[in-house]
């Protein structure tokens, strides 16, 4: 290929992304913050809140991997969700794993047994676009719920399963909770991370834009579709896995919740659905809110009120979520910094001329 | 030689033949034109030759091998790249992102790399150099404007450097310094070894820069030759009129 500009000569754009120091700044705090927040607010009320942000925060960020990057809205990720919540009630009774440090063993093989399961899934729903793929994966949620009221010899039908608590003492019962999840949360983020900056999500990006043309570009679309789903399953089932070791109980109608991925749709959207952190701050803020006021107002449901205001208030004031939104002014500002410059360069010479 | 050929292709989208036991032979190293009246059967030519579309019957080859029922994708992989009538860009992504995306290598473990490895960048940037958009490389494509978008196109398609460059269109909505622009690129890479087959209604454009043209009417090929005699021959004439040429004289 012959070009008539060299490389030296080439024009350099000008930089929009928000510099490094103020990036990793952001996120050495925030890591440290959520390092300390269980140790700083002891009460057992607010880190159960805790508990909770870091169980959605895993979760909204492997949804996201998902729907954010290709842009196929799942609702119907409380399936994996729900078997996440099954496997660990399931086999801590089958293999007689005493309540404890050892439960958290649970949490691979809950993710693996979400994984496989996304696989078939995966297969069947991924074959549709838009609206009836949103359909689908509503179904196949009210689906796999019937399977757990009906299949009871396993599930125990609408009677439930109990999983065994630890007998730790209320001070520090929820810190392994917090921890190990929020451990897990950071994988999810750095995996995350990693998908955005590879081949890979790239490839999710312009399923995102433009499905057709990026099969025209030579991107195996249903591959990448599939081990995209089958990521964020992986992380649903790790939630459900300590949702369902936290809580101590497993029904139906909470494993397998059409109100769960609507909790993660206005999640991810609020934050930024479909860049890194968005999904992540939506669920830091959105889930602690959650949390306060099932507290505040018991099981009145009231949260659902403040979701439906609070939709409505995002598609209008931030429609692409917070994340973006600061990408905007930043850029905004980026832009207004090298028309000063410039201004600067064209009325510099002018100037001098003048004196002359 | 022959390089991309279609043999008695036939496609009809319920009660509309789009084409007709078409057969059309591409000569390597060629710009190669495609021309017809509006509903002759081009695009579908297109889908059909970059498996958009399943022909009903006849088939594609390209070298020889036959790619009748390829996907998109392995059209692609082969070295058969293609650009749309309305541009096709990822717009929430940015300009140089859009190119890296058909720099893609396939297989799982060059996946998981990073997309922005220096040697591809450097390959990316040089095709956004030849296009001139180089100094909008970290906007969102979407911002382009529609030539832009075209050139943009172009670029992408450019660096995955395909064997053919299947153009639809490429005139269709640019101004005439970008057009003359463009055609200096299609003229250099064709230099560089590229065969081009274009889809255009300008008919300066297409006269001045292709070797052959192929004329289509009513889904099958009506005639193939040099510019000059195409643009003189009455069956052409007729088709694009509408008039009976024998009759007019």
């Amino acid at each position: 290929m012959s070009t008539d500009i060299t490389t030296s000569q080439r024009p350099t754009p000008p930089s929009y992304e928000v510099p490094k120091v103020y990036r990793y700044g952001a996120l050495i705090v925030g890591f440290f913050v959520l390092v300390i927040f269980p140790l700083v607010f002891n009460n057992p009320t607010i880190s159960t809140i805790g508990v909770f942000a870091m169980i959605f925060l895993m979760a909204v960020t492997g949804w996201n991997i998902f729907s954010g990057y290709t842009g196929y809205i799942a609702l119907g990720h409380a399936v994996f969700f729900g078997i996440g919540q099954y496997a660990t009630a399931m086999l801590s009774s089958y293999w007689h794993i005493n309540p404890g440090m050892w439960t958290f063993v649970l949490i691979p093989v809950s993710m693996i047994l979400a994984g496989v399961a996304a696989i078939p899934i995966g297969f069947m729903i991924l074959r549709v676009r838009k609206h009836t793929f949103i359909v689908l994966t509503i179904a196949l949620m009210f689906i796999f719920q019937l399977f757990a009221y009906n299949l009871r010899s396993w599930t125990g039908g609408s009677q439930g399963l109990e999983v065994g608590q630890p007998g730790w003492d209320g001070s520090v019962f929820n810190l392994p909770y917090y921890y190990v999840g929020l451990f897990v949360a950071i994988i999810a983020i750095i995996t995350s991370f990693m998908i955005r900056r590879s081949k890979f999500g790239l490839s999710l990006l312009a399923i995102r834009d433009d499905e057709d043309r990026a099969r025209s570009l030579g991107i195996n679309t249903t591959r990448s579709k599939l081990i995209a789903f089958i990521i964020s399953a992986v992380f649903l089932g790790a939630a459900g896995c300590i949702y369902a070791m936290f809580v101590g109980s497993v029904y139906p109608q909470f494993s397998f919740d059409p109100a769960f991925d609507l909790e993660l749709s206005i999640m991810a959207f609020a934050g930024g659905l479909g860049t890194i952190l968005g999904p992540s701050l939506g669920a830091l803020i959105i889930s602690a809110a959650q949390q306060y006021f099932l507290i505040s107002f018991g099981g009145a449901n009231v949260f659902l009120i403040v979701y439906g205001a609070l939709f409505i208030v995002i598609l209008r004031l931030l429609p692409g979520g917070v994340v973006p939104a600061i990408s905007d002014k930043w850029r905004s500002h980026v832009v207004r910094k090298e028309q000063r410059k410039l201004d600067a360069e064209i009325q510099g010479p002018a100037e001098g001329g003048a004196k002359k | 030689m022959t390089l991309l050929g279609v043999n008695n292709i036939s496609k009809s989208y319920g009660g509309i033949q789009a084409l007709r036991e078409c057969t059309m032979n591409f000569q390597e190293g060629a710009i190669n034109g495609l021309i017809g009246p509006n509903g002759s059967g081009k695009t579908t030519l297109f889908n059909v030759m970059t498996g958009y579309e399943t022909p009903d019957s006849g088939t594609v080859t390209f070298r020889g091998n036959d790619i009748t029922n390829a996907t998109p994708d392995e059209v692609f992989a082969s070295g058969i790249g293609r650009t749309f009538q309305l541009t096709r860009i990822f717009p929430r992504l940015t300009v140089i992102e859009n190119v890296h995306i058909a720099a893609q290598r396939q297989g799982f473990l060059a996946q998981l790399r990073q997309w922005s490895q220096p040697d591809e960048r450097a390959r990316a940037l040089e095709s956004l150099d030849f296009v001139g958009l180089t100094k909008l490389s970290r906007e969102p494509a979407g911002s382009l404007s529609y030539g832009q978008q075209k050139l943009l196109e172009f670029a992408f398609i450019m660096v995955a450097e395909p064997k053919v460059m299947l153009l639809d269109e490429p005139a269709g909505g640019v101004n005439p310094t970008l057009l003359k622009h463009l055609g200096g690129r299609i003229k250099e890479l064709n230099k560089s070894g590229v065969t081009f087959i274009i889809v255009e209604h300008d008919m300066e454009f297409v006269m001045g820069i292709c070797d052959q043209v192929s004329v289509m009417h009513q889904g099958h090929a009506l005639l193939e030759g040099k510019p000059d005699i195409v643009r003189n021959d009455p069956a052409v004439l007729e088709a694009y009129l509408g008039t009976d040429m024998s009759e007019a004289e």
